[in-house]
Protein backbone atom coordinates (compact mmCIF):
# COMPACT_ATOMS: atom_id res chain seq x y z
CA UNK A 1 0.00 0.00 0.00
CA UNK A 2 1.63 3.28 -1.51
CA UNK A 3 2.39 6.05 1.94
CA UNK A 4 0.48 8.79 0.11
CA UNK A 5 -2.69 6.57 0.47
CA UNK A 6 -2.38 5.85 4.58
CA UNK A 7 -1.77 10.14 5.02
CA UNK A 8 -4.66 10.42 2.70
CA UNK A 9 -6.48 7.96 4.31
CA UNK A 10 -5.93 10.11 7.42
CA UNK A 11 -7.14 13.04 6.10
CA UNK A 12 -10.37 11.59 4.78
CA UNK A 13 -11.29 10.16 7.90
CA UNK A 14 -10.92 13.30 9.89
CA UNK A 15 -12.64 15.69 7.20
CA UNK A 16 -15.31 12.48 7.45
CA UNK A 17 -15.53 13.56 11.16
CA UNK A 18 -15.58 17.35 11.08
CA UNK A 19 -18.59 16.82 8.08
CA UNK A 20 -20.42 14.96 10.64
CA UNK A 21 -20.18 17.41 13.81
CA UNK A 22 -21.18 20.35 11.49
CA UNK A 23 -23.74 19.50 9.34
CA UNK A 24 -25.55 17.83 12.69
CA UNK A 25 -25.90 21.18 13.76
CA UNK A 26 -26.90 22.68 10.33
CA UNK A 27 -30.74 23.55 11.32
CA UNK A 28 -32.94 21.60 9.29
CA UNK A 29 -34.75 24.99 7.89
CA UNK A 30 -31.78 25.35 6.06
CA UNK A 31 -31.11 21.97 4.68
CA UNK A 32 -31.91 23.05 1.08
CA UNK A 33 -29.13 25.46 0.64
CA UNK A 34 -27.09 22.99 2.57
CA UNK A 35 -27.45 20.46 -0.24
CA UNK A 36 -26.34 23.24 -2.93
CA UNK A 37 -23.69 25.01 -0.76
CA UNK A 38 -21.77 21.79 0.00
CA UNK A 39 -22.62 21.12 -4.77
CA UNK A 40 -20.40 24.12 -4.63
CA UNK A 41 -17.86 23.52 -2.67
CA UNK A 42 -17.29 20.25 -3.94
CA UNK A 43 -17.15 22.00 -7.28
CA UNK A 44 -13.31 22.68 -6.09
CA UNK A 45 -12.56 19.73 -8.53
CA UNK A 46 -12.62 22.07 -11.15
CA UNK A 47 -8.95 22.58 -9.92
CA UNK A 48 -7.72 19.53 -11.11
CA UNK A 49 -9.54 19.32 -13.96
CA UNK A 50 -7.45 22.91 -14.52
CA UNK A 51 -4.36 20.66 -14.29
CA UNK A 52 -5.18 18.07 -16.50
CA UNK A 53 -6.40 20.79 -19.38
CA UNK A 54 -3.75 23.24 -19.19
CA UNK A 55 -0.49 20.37 -18.74
CA UNK A 56 0.33 19.06 -22.01
CA UNK A 57 -1.52 16.30 -22.68
CA UNK A 58 -3.45 14.05 -25.55
CA UNK A 59 -6.20 15.78 -27.55
CA UNK A 60 -8.73 12.80 -25.75
CA UNK A 61 -7.10 14.12 -22.03
CA UNK A 62 -7.51 18.02 -22.79
CA UNK A 63 -11.40 17.48 -24.36
CA UNK A 64 -12.34 15.00 -20.90
CA UNK A 65 -10.26 18.14 -18.74
CA UNK A 66 -12.61 21.29 -20.53
CA UNK A 67 -15.57 19.28 -20.18
CA UNK A 68 -15.00 18.30 -16.23
CA UNK A 69 -14.10 22.47 -16.29
CA UNK A 70 -17.33 23.22 -17.55
CA UNK A 71 -19.24 20.81 -15.40
CA UNK A 72 -17.79 22.18 -12.55
CA UNK A 73 -17.63 25.65 -13.00
CA UNK A 74 -20.80 25.65 -13.84
CA UNK A 75 -21.76 24.05 -10.42
CA UNK A 76 -19.34 26.38 -8.67
CA UNK A 77 -20.86 29.51 -10.07
CA UNK A 78 -24.68 28.36 -10.00
CA UNK A 79 -24.45 26.76 -6.51
CA UNK A 80 -22.59 29.83 -4.64
CA UNK A 81 -25.42 32.19 -6.65
CA UNK A 82 -28.71 30.24 -5.82
CA UNK A 83 -27.23 29.38 -2.30
CA UNK A 84 -27.25 33.28 -1.05
CA UNK A 85 -30.44 33.81 -2.92
CA UNK A 86 -31.86 31.34 -1.18
CA UNK A 87 -30.25 31.94 2.59
CA UNK A 88 -31.16 35.68 1.37
CA UNK A 89 -34.99 34.90 1.92
CA UNK A 90 -34.71 33.31 5.54
CA UNK A 91 -36.15 36.04 7.79
CA UNK A 92 -36.92 35.99 11.14
CA UNK A 93 -40.44 37.62 12.67
CA UNK A 94 -38.79 40.84 13.86
CA UNK A 95 -37.69 41.78 10.28
CA UNK A 96 -39.84 44.25 7.98
CA UNK A 97 -41.24 43.21 4.90
CA UNK A 98 -41.04 45.36 1.83
CA UNK B 1 11.03 31.12 -7.28
CA UNK B 2 11.48 28.16 -8.93
CA UNK B 3 8.54 25.77 -10.21
CA UNK B 4 8.79 24.16 -7.14
CA UNK B 5 8.91 26.96 -4.49
CA UNK B 6 5.68 27.98 -6.19
CA UNK B 7 3.98 24.38 -6.11
CA UNK B 8 4.66 24.80 -2.08
CA UNK B 9 3.36 28.19 -1.81
CA UNK B 10 0.26 27.07 -3.79
CA UNK B 11 -0.44 24.47 -0.97
CA UNK B 12 -0.87 27.38 1.52
CA UNK B 13 -3.49 28.78 -0.31
CA UNK B 14 -5.17 25.00 -0.41
CA UNK B 15 -5.02 25.12 3.40
CA UNK B 16 -6.31 28.44 3.38
CA UNK B 17 -9.54 27.30 1.38
CA UNK B 18 -9.84 24.22 3.32
CA UNK B 19 -10.17 26.26 6.75
CA UNK B 20 -13.11 28.26 4.69
CA UNK B 21 -14.92 25.14 3.64
CA UNK B 22 -15.01 24.39 7.20
CA UNK B 23 -16.14 27.88 8.45
CA UNK B 24 -18.57 28.11 5.48
CA UNK B 25 -20.59 25.37 6.82
CA UNK B 26 -20.14 25.92 10.95
CA UNK B 27 -21.85 29.21 9.46
CA UNK B 28 -24.13 27.73 7.66
CA UNK B 29 -25.80 26.30 10.85
CA UNK B 30 -28.18 29.44 11.71
CA UNK B 31 -30.23 31.49 9.42
CA UNK B 32 -28.16 34.89 10.91
CA UNK B 33 -24.65 33.65 9.63
CA UNK B 34 -25.55 31.96 6.18
CA UNK B 35 -24.70 34.32 3.90
CA UNK B 36 -21.58 34.77 6.06
CA UNK B 37 -20.98 31.24 5.32
CA UNK B 38 -21.36 31.53 1.63
CA UNK B 39 -18.77 34.30 1.04
CA UNK B 40 -16.01 32.23 3.30
CA UNK B 41 -17.15 29.30 0.34
CA UNK B 42 -16.62 31.54 -2.32
CA UNK B 43 -13.42 33.10 -0.98
CA UNK B 44 -12.36 29.69 -0.94
CA UNK B 45 -12.92 29.02 -4.02
CA UNK B 46 -11.80 31.90 -5.61
CA UNK B 47 -8.81 31.47 -3.85
CA UNK B 48 -7.95 27.93 -4.57
CA UNK B 49 -9.15 28.39 -8.48
CA UNK B 50 -6.44 31.48 -8.75
CA UNK B 51 -3.63 29.56 -7.09
CA UNK B 52 -4.05 26.63 -9.06
CA UNK B 53 -4.07 28.99 -12.45
CA UNK B 54 -0.49 29.84 -11.34
CA UNK B 55 0.39 26.00 -10.82
CA UNK B 56 3.86 26.06 -12.99
CA UNK B 57 2.02 22.44 -14.55
CA UNK B 58 -0.30 24.31 -16.20
CA UNK B 59 0.81 26.06 -19.38
CA UNK B 60 -1.98 25.99 -22.10
CA UNK B 61 -4.89 28.72 -20.78
CA UNK B 62 -6.39 28.61 -24.28
CA UNK B 63 -8.96 25.29 -23.08
CA UNK B 64 -8.88 26.48 -19.82
CA UNK B 65 -10.36 30.14 -20.26
CA UNK B 66 -13.01 28.58 -23.09
CA UNK B 67 -14.21 25.94 -20.92
CA UNK B 68 -14.81 28.26 -17.54
CA UNK B 69 -16.50 30.54 -20.12
CA UNK B 70 -18.81 27.84 -20.79
CA UNK B 71 -19.41 26.52 -17.14
CA UNK B 72 -20.15 30.35 -16.26
CA UNK B 73 -22.92 30.25 -19.38
CA UNK B 74 -23.98 27.26 -17.97
CA UNK B 75 -23.87 28.03 -13.88
CA UNK B 76 -25.43 31.96 -13.98
CA UNK B 77 -28.87 30.73 -15.79
CA UNK B 78 -28.80 27.79 -13.33
CA UNK B 79 -27.94 30.13 -10.89
CA UNK B 80 -31.13 31.97 -11.29
CA UNK B 81 -33.65 29.28 -11.94
CA UNK B 82 -37.15 30.23 -9.51
CA UNK B 83 -36.94 28.70 -6.17
CA UNK B 84 -40.03 26.15 -7.22
CA UNK B 85 -37.04 24.59 -9.57
CA UNK B 86 -34.72 23.85 -6.94
CA UNK B 87 -35.13 20.06 -6.73
CA UNK B 88 -34.23 19.17 -10.27
CA UNK B 89 -31.86 21.86 -10.35
CA UNK B 90 -30.33 20.39 -7.42
CA UNK B 91 -30.37 16.72 -9.07
CA UNK B 92 -28.77 18.22 -12.37
CA UNK B 93 -25.86 19.55 -10.41
CA UNK B 94 -25.08 16.67 -8.67
CA UNK B 95 -25.24 15.37 -12.16
CA UNK B 96 -22.46 17.86 -13.23
CA UNK B 97 -20.54 17.02 -10.22
CA UNK B 98 -20.52 13.30 -10.86
CA UNK B 99 -19.72 14.05 -14.62
CA UNK B 100 -16.39 15.86 -13.69
CA UNK B 101 -15.00 13.97 -11.18
CA UNK B 102 -15.28 10.89 -13.71
CA UNK B 103 -13.96 12.79 -16.60
CA UNK B 104 -11.19 13.81 -14.58
CA UNK B 105 -10.58 9.83 -13.44
CA UNK B 106 -10.91 8.83 -17.03
CA UNK B 107 -8.61 11.29 -18.37
CA UNK B 108 -6.15 10.13 -15.58
CA UNK B 109 -6.07 6.39 -16.24
CA UNK B 110 -5.24 7.66 -20.45
CA UNK B 111 -2.31 10.13 -18.78
CA UNK B 112 -1.00 7.33 -16.61
CA UNK B 113 -1.32 4.68 -18.54
CA UNK B 114 2.03 3.03 -18.67
CA UNK B 115 3.23 3.75 -15.35
CA UNK B 116 -0.35 2.48 -13.42
CA UNK B 117 0.19 0.57 -10.46
CA UNK B 118 -2.46 -2.13 -9.74
CA UNK B 119 -3.40 0.25 -6.72
CA UNK B 120 -3.88 3.21 -8.25
CA UNK B 121 -5.91 1.28 -10.70
CA UNK B 122 -8.13 0.73 -7.92
CA UNK B 123 -8.57 3.71 -6.64
CA UNK B 124 -9.43 4.95 -10.64
CA UNK B 125 -11.56 2.44 -10.97
CA UNK B 126 -13.62 2.76 -8.28
CA UNK B 127 -13.88 6.61 -8.79
CA UNK B 128 -15.15 6.33 -11.67
CA UNK B 129 -17.04 3.74 -11.41
CA UNK B 130 -19.09 5.82 -8.63
CA UNK B 131 -18.87 9.03 -10.58
CA UNK B 132 -20.37 7.41 -13.46
CA UNK B 133 -23.10 5.80 -12.00
CA UNK B 134 -24.15 9.07 -9.99
CA UNK B 135 -23.88 10.98 -13.25
CA UNK B 136 -26.31 9.01 -14.98
CA UNK B 137 -28.95 8.26 -11.89
CA UNK B 138 -28.24 12.08 -11.06
CA UNK B 139 -29.93 12.75 -14.96
CA UNK B 140 -32.98 10.25 -14.33
CA UNK B 141 -33.85 11.83 -10.91
CA UNK B 142 -33.67 15.71 -12.47
CA UNK B 143 -35.86 14.25 -15.39
CA UNK B 144 -38.38 12.87 -13.09
CA UNK B 145 -38.07 16.26 -10.28
CA UNK B 146 -38.55 18.29 -14.29
CA UNK B 147 -41.55 15.51 -15.00
CA UNK B 148 -39.65 15.07 -18.24
CA UNK B 149 -39.93 11.54 -16.94
CA UNK B 150 -42.72 9.97 -14.90
CA UNK B 151 -42.58 10.29 -11.33
CA UNK B 152 -44.29 6.80 -10.44
CA UNK B 153 -42.07 4.27 -9.95
CA UNK B 154 -41.44 1.95 -12.83
CA UNK B 155 -40.65 -1.72 -11.88
CA UNK B 156 -40.38 -4.71 -13.89
CA UNK B 157 -40.38 -8.18 -12.62
CA UNK B 158 -36.69 -9.61 -11.76
CA UNK B 159 -36.10 -5.77 -11.70
CA UNK B 160 -33.68 -6.10 -8.74
CA UNK B 161 -31.78 -9.04 -9.86
CA UNK B 162 -30.93 -7.30 -13.59
CA UNK B 163 -29.71 -4.28 -11.60
CA UNK B 164 -27.53 -5.97 -9.63
CA UNK B 165 -25.92 -8.05 -11.96
CA UNK B 166 -24.74 -4.98 -14.03
CA UNK B 167 -23.69 -3.39 -10.82
CA UNK B 168 -21.93 -6.42 -10.55
CA UNK B 169 -20.74 -6.41 -13.81
CA UNK B 170 -19.21 -3.57 -13.37
CA UNK B 171 -17.19 -4.42 -10.48
CA UNK B 172 -15.73 -7.51 -12.10
CA UNK B 173 -14.30 -5.09 -14.60
CA UNK B 174 -12.91 -3.28 -12.48
CA UNK B 175 -11.17 -6.10 -10.97
CA UNK B 176 -10.24 -7.36 -14.39
CA UNK B 177 -8.83 -3.77 -14.71
CA UNK B 178 -6.34 -4.11 -11.49
CA UNK B 179 -4.93 -7.21 -13.26
CA UNK B 180 -4.80 -5.75 -17.07
CA UNK B 181 -4.84 -2.22 -16.21
CA UNK B 182 -2.95 -1.79 -20.24
CA UNK B 183 -6.24 -3.13 -21.52
CA UNK B 184 -8.41 0.23 -22.17
CA UNK B 185 -10.95 -2.09 -23.52
CA UNK B 186 -11.90 -3.15 -20.47
CA UNK B 187 -11.84 -0.09 -18.70
CA UNK B 188 -14.32 1.60 -21.96
CA UNK B 189 -16.74 -1.25 -21.02
CA UNK B 190 -16.89 -0.25 -16.99
CA UNK B 191 -17.67 2.78 -17.79
CA UNK B 192 -20.21 2.03 -20.19
CA UNK B 193 -22.02 -0.96 -17.66
CA UNK B 194 -21.43 2.04 -14.57
CA UNK B 195 -23.70 4.56 -16.57
CA UNK B 196 -25.97 1.87 -17.20
CA UNK B 197 -26.26 0.75 -13.45
CA UNK B 198 -27.31 4.63 -12.47
CA UNK B 199 -30.09 4.69 -14.63
CA UNK B 200 -30.98 1.65 -13.47
CA UNK B 201 -30.87 2.53 -10.00
CA UNK B 202 -33.48 5.33 -9.95
CA UNK B 203 -35.51 4.79 -12.51
CA UNK B 204 -37.63 2.46 -10.07
CA UNK B 205 -37.97 5.13 -7.87
CA UNK B 206 -40.49 7.38 -7.10
CA UNK B 207 -41.73 10.90 -6.61
CA UNK B 208 -41.87 10.75 -3.09
CA UNK B 209 -38.93 8.93 -2.11
CA UNK B 210 -36.79 11.77 -4.13
CA UNK B 211 -35.80 13.41 -0.54
CA UNK B 212 -33.89 10.26 0.06
CA UNK B 213 -32.14 9.55 -3.28
CA UNK B 214 -31.16 13.24 -3.95
CA UNK B 215 -29.54 13.21 -0.46
CA UNK B 216 -27.91 9.76 -1.50
CA UNK B 217 -26.96 11.12 -4.77
CA UNK B 218 -25.22 13.95 -3.08
CA UNK B 219 -23.59 11.77 -0.95
CA UNK B 220 -21.88 9.86 -4.13
CA UNK B 221 -21.02 12.53 -5.49
CA UNK B 222 -19.22 13.91 -2.19
CA UNK B 223 -17.68 10.51 -2.18
CA UNK B 224 -16.32 10.52 -5.75
CA UNK B 225 -14.67 13.96 -5.39
CA UNK B 226 -12.45 12.23 -2.14
CA UNK B 227 -11.77 9.45 -3.98
CA UNK B 228 -10.33 11.49 -6.60
CA UNK B 229 -8.47 13.07 -4.14
CA UNK B 230 -6.91 9.78 -3.29
CA UNK B 231 -6.19 9.22 -7.19
CA UNK B 232 -4.41 12.51 -7.53
CA UNK B 233 -2.85 12.74 -4.13
CA UNK B 234 -4.92 16.26 -3.47
CA UNK B 235 -5.85 16.39 0.31
CA UNK B 236 -8.22 19.55 -1.03
CA UNK B 237 -10.06 17.65 -2.94
CA UNK B 238 -10.26 14.62 0.01
CA UNK B 239 -11.23 17.34 2.73
CA UNK B 240 -13.74 19.13 0.34
CA UNK B 241 -15.22 15.55 -0.70
CA UNK B 242 -15.91 13.89 2.56
CA UNK B 243 -17.65 17.15 3.75
CA UNK B 244 -19.94 17.02 0.47
CA UNK B 245 -20.07 13.43 0.82
CA UNK B 246 -20.60 13.07 4.82
CA UNK B 247 -23.66 16.14 4.05
CA UNK B 248 -25.55 13.83 1.98
CA UNK B 249 -25.23 11.16 4.13
CA UNK B 250 -26.47 12.73 7.12
CA UNK B 251 -29.03 14.21 5.09
CA UNK B 252 -30.12 10.63 4.02
CA UNK B 253 -30.09 9.23 7.17
CA UNK B 254 -32.80 12.22 8.46
CA UNK B 255 -34.64 11.19 5.69
CA UNK B 256 -34.85 7.75 6.11
CA UNK B 257 -36.02 7.95 9.82
CA UNK B 258 -38.25 10.68 9.01
CA UNK B 259 -40.02 8.08 6.33
CA UNK B 260 -38.93 4.93 9.16
CA UNK B 261 -37.04 3.05 6.40
CA UNK B 262 -33.79 1.46 5.24
CA UNK B 263 -31.49 2.53 2.38
CA UNK B 264 -32.39 -0.86 1.10
CA UNK B 265 -35.85 -0.18 0.75
CA UNK B 266 -35.66 2.83 -0.40
CA UNK B 267 -33.07 2.22 -2.92
CA UNK B 268 -35.16 -1.27 -4.13
CA UNK B 269 -38.39 -1.51 -2.52
CA UNK B 270 -40.39 0.58 -5.34
CA UNK B 271 -42.40 2.24 -2.96
CA UNK B 272 -46.02 2.10 -3.51
CA UNK B 273 -46.30 -0.75 -5.54
CA UNK B 274 -45.99 -3.25 -2.85
CA UNK B 275 -49.48 -1.73 -1.39
CA UNK B 276 -51.51 -1.46 -4.11
CA UNK B 277 -53.97 -3.74 -2.79
CA UNK B 278 -54.71 -2.15 0.74
CA UNK B 279 -56.35 0.60 -0.82
CA UNK B 280 -60.08 0.28 0.42
CA UNK B 281 -62.44 0.91 -2.06
CA UNK B 282 -65.68 0.90 0.35
CA UNK B 283 -66.92 4.31 0.92
CA UNK B 284 -66.71 5.86 4.27
CA UNK B 285 -68.33 8.91 5.24
CA UNK B 286 -66.75 12.59 5.46
CA UNK B 287 -67.78 16.13 5.85
CA UNK B 288 -67.09 18.46 3.72
CA UNK B 289 -67.37 22.19 4.29
CA UNK B 290 -67.38 25.37 2.21
CA UNK B 291 -64.67 28.17 2.30
CA UNK B 292 -67.19 30.21 4.22
CA UNK B 293 -67.70 27.21 6.82
CA UNK B 294 -64.21 27.17 7.09
CA UNK B 295 -63.52 31.08 7.37
CA UNK B 296 -65.60 30.89 10.14
CA UNK B 297 -64.20 28.07 12.29
CA UNK B 298 -60.96 29.93 11.57
CA UNK B 299 -61.87 33.40 13.09
CA UNK B 300 -63.00 31.56 15.89
CA UNK B 301 -59.62 29.90 16.66
CA UNK B 302 -56.68 31.19 18.51
CA UNK B 303 -54.29 28.51 17.29
CA UNK B 304 -53.77 27.63 13.99
CA UNK B 305 -50.52 25.44 12.38
CA UNK B 306 -50.54 25.10 9.08
CA UNK B 307 -49.39 21.48 7.24
CA UNK B 308 -47.66 21.85 4.42
CA UNK B 309 -47.14 19.01 1.67
CA UNK B 310 -45.34 18.60 -2.22
CA UNK B 311 -49.20 19.68 -2.99
CA UNK B 312 -48.71 22.85 -2.31
CA UNK B 313 -45.42 23.46 -4.10
CA UNK B 314 -47.28 21.81 -7.20
CA UNK B 315 -50.26 24.25 -6.55
CA UNK B 316 -47.59 27.10 -6.42
CA UNK B 317 -49.93 27.83 -2.93
CA UNK B 318 -47.08 29.32 -0.69
CA UNK B 319 -47.85 32.81 -1.58
CA UNK B 320 -51.40 32.56 -0.72
CA UNK B 321 -50.73 30.66 2.25
CA UNK B 322 -48.60 33.85 3.86
CA UNK B 323 -51.38 36.23 3.05
CA UNK B 324 -53.61 33.73 5.14
CA UNK B 325 -50.98 34.06 7.72
CA UNK B 326 -50.84 37.74 7.22
CA UNK B 327 -54.87 37.88 7.63
CA UNK B 328 -54.97 35.43 10.53
CA UNK B 329 -51.92 36.67 12.64
CA UNK B 330 -53.49 40.40 12.19
CA UNK B 331 -56.77 39.06 14.00
CA UNK B 332 -54.75 37.72 17.04
CA UNK B 333 -54.86 34.03 16.17
CA UNK B 334 -51.34 32.19 16.68
CA UNK B 335 -50.34 30.75 13.02
CA UNK B 336 -47.26 28.57 12.88
CA UNK B 337 -46.08 26.12 9.99
CA UNK B 338 -45.34 22.27 10.82
CA UNK B 339 -42.54 21.01 8.56
CA UNK B 340 -42.01 17.74 8.28
CA UNK B 341 -38.55 16.28 6.95
CA UNK B 342 -39.81 14.54 4.14
CA UNK B 343 -42.66 17.21 2.91
CA UNK B 344 -41.46 18.08 -0.37
CA UNK B 345 -39.35 16.66 -3.04
CA UNK B 346 -35.90 17.69 -0.98
CA UNK B 347 -34.50 18.00 2.72
CA UNK B 348 -36.38 21.96 3.45
CA UNK B 349 -38.01 21.93 0.22
CA UNK B 350 -41.00 23.60 2.09
CA UNK B 351 -38.87 26.16 4.44
CA UNK B 352 -37.48 27.39 1.37
CA UNK B 353 -40.46 27.67 -0.50
CA UNK B 354 -42.18 29.63 1.80
CA UNK B 355 -39.19 31.40 3.15
CA UNK B 356 -39.10 32.77 -0.53
CA UNK B 357 -42.67 33.31 0.29
CA UNK B 358 -41.42 35.59 3.17
CA UNK B 359 -43.33 33.75 6.23
CA UNK B 360 -40.49 34.33 8.83
CA UNK B 361 -38.62 31.59 9.97
CA UNK B 362 -39.31 30.88 13.37
CA UNK B 363 -42.85 30.34 12.69
CA UNK B 364 -41.53 27.15 10.53
CA UNK B 365 -41.42 24.81 13.10
CA UNK B 366 -39.73 20.97 13.20
CA UNK B 367 -41.99 17.86 13.53
CA UNK B 368 -40.55 17.01 17.12
CA UNK B 369 -40.96 20.53 18.28
CA UNK B 370 -44.61 21.10 16.83
CA UNK B 371 -46.26 17.61 17.89
CA UNK B 372 -46.82 18.57 21.47
CA UNK B 373 -48.46 21.39 20.13
CA UNK B 374 -51.18 20.14 18.63
CA UNK B 375 -53.38 19.20 21.36
CA UNK B 376 -53.49 22.68 22.00
CA UNK B 377 -54.29 23.54 18.27
CA UNK B 378 -57.40 24.58 17.06
CA UNK B 379 -57.39 23.95 13.52
CA UNK B 380 -54.47 22.41 11.36
CA UNK B 381 -54.85 23.05 7.95
CA UNK B 382 -53.43 20.42 5.80
CA UNK B 383 -52.73 21.50 2.44
CA UNK B 384 -51.45 19.48 0.18
CA UNK B 385 -49.62 17.03 2.67
CA UNK B 386 -50.62 13.30 3.09
CA UNK B 387 -49.03 10.16 4.26
CA UNK B 388 -47.00 12.43 6.59
CA UNK B 389 -50.07 13.15 8.52
CA UNK B 390 -51.80 9.93 8.17
CA UNK B 391 -52.80 8.32 11.66
CA UNK B 392 -52.23 4.80 10.30
CA UNK B 393 -48.46 4.81 10.40
CA UNK B 394 -48.73 5.32 14.21
CA UNK B 395 -51.97 3.08 14.82
CA UNK B 396 -52.91 0.35 12.21
CA UNK B 397 -50.09 -2.64 12.52
CA UNK B 398 -49.33 -4.01 9.14
CA UNK B 399 -49.75 -0.42 7.13
CA UNK B 400 -47.35 -0.09 4.58
CA UNK B 401 -46.38 3.14 6.54
CA UNK B 402 -46.25 1.71 10.24
CA UNK B 403 -43.97 3.35 12.16
CA UNK B 404 -43.59 6.46 10.11
CA UNK B 405 -43.30 9.28 12.88
CA UNK B 406 -46.28 11.54 11.63
CA UNK B 407 -47.33 15.23 12.52
CA UNK B 408 -50.11 15.07 15.31
CA UNK B 409 -52.70 17.05 12.83
CA UNK B 410 -55.16 14.39 14.05
CA UNK B 411 -54.66 15.73 17.99
CA UNK B 412 -55.74 19.19 17.35
CA UNK B 413 -59.93 20.28 17.88
CA UNK B 414 -60.12 20.59 14.34
CA UNK B 415 -58.54 18.98 11.54
CA UNK B 416 -59.08 21.11 8.21
CA UNK B 417 -58.05 19.36 4.55
CA UNK B 418 -57.72 20.96 1.53
CA UNK B 419 -57.54 18.33 -1.06
CA UNK B 420 -58.74 18.30 -5.15
CA UNK B 421 -60.32 14.79 -4.46
CA UNK B 422 -60.62 11.62 -2.60
CA UNK B 423 -57.59 9.80 -4.47
CA UNK B 424 -55.20 8.51 -1.82
CA UNK B 425 -51.46 9.62 -2.20
CA UNK B 426 -48.20 9.25 -3.14
CA UNK B 427 -48.23 5.50 -1.06
CA UNK B 428 -51.41 4.98 -2.26
CA UNK B 429 -52.96 4.56 1.62
CA UNK B 430 -56.15 5.72 2.34
CA UNK B 431 -55.90 8.37 5.37
CA UNK B 432 -57.92 7.31 8.41
CA UNK B 433 -57.61 11.48 9.12
CA UNK B 434 -60.26 12.42 6.40
CA UNK B 435 -62.91 9.79 8.44
CA UNK B 436 -62.55 11.33 11.86
CA UNK B 437 -65.58 13.38 12.82
CA UNK B 438 -63.82 16.65 13.52
CA UNK B 439 -62.11 17.01 9.86
CA UNK B 440 -63.19 19.01 7.25
CA UNK B 441 -62.50 18.22 3.53
CA UNK B 442 -62.21 21.42 1.93
CA UNK B 443 -62.23 20.57 -1.89
CA UNK B 444 -60.71 22.08 -4.74
CA UNK B 445 -57.27 23.22 -6.24
CA UNK B 446 -54.59 24.37 -2.74
CA UNK B 447 -53.87 28.11 -4.00
CA UNK B 448 -57.46 28.79 -5.26
CA UNK B 449 -58.84 27.82 -2.22
CA UNK B 450 -57.12 28.90 0.12
CA UNK B 451 -57.50 32.66 -1.87
CA UNK B 452 -61.47 31.95 -1.25
CA UNK B 453 -60.71 31.71 2.85
CA UNK B 454 -58.78 35.11 2.47
CA UNK B 455 -61.75 36.87 0.91
CA UNK B 456 -64.13 35.25 3.20
CA UNK B 457 -62.05 36.15 6.39
CA UNK B 458 -61.84 39.67 4.96
CA UNK B 459 -65.69 39.30 4.92
CA UNK B 460 -66.27 38.35 8.30
CA UNK B 461 -63.89 41.42 9.22
CA UNK B 462 -65.86 44.22 7.45
CA UNK B 463 -69.17 43.05 8.81
CA UNK B 464 -68.22 43.21 12.49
Amino acid sequence: MPADFISNLYVFILAGFVGFELIKRVSPLLHTPLMSLTNALDAIVVVAAIIITGRHGTPLTTTLGAIAIAASFSNMVGGFFITDRMVRMFKSGGAKRP
Amino acid sequence: MNAVAIEQYLHFAYIAAIVLFILALKWLSSPVSARRGVLAGEIAAALAVLATLNNPEVVAYKWILIALMIGAGIGIPLGMVKITAVPQRTALSHAFGALSAAMIGIAEYYEGLDHLTRFGMGEIALEVIIGSLTFTGSLIAAGKLQEILPQRPIVYKGQNIVSLSVLAAALVLAIALVIHPQHTALFVAMVIVALVFGVLLVTPIGGADMPTVISLLNSYAGFSAALLGFVLNSKMLIVAGALDGSSGFILSVIMCRAMNRSFTNVLFGAFGTVQTTAVKTEARPIRSASAEEAAQILDAARKVVIIPGYGMAVAQAQHKLRELYDVLSKRGVEVSFAIHPVAGRMPGHMNVLLAEADVPYDRLIEMDEINPEFPRTDVALVIGANDVVNPAARFTKGSPISGMPILNAYEARTVMVIKRSMSPGFAGIDNDLYYLDKTLMLFGDAKAFVGSLIKELNAVAAGV
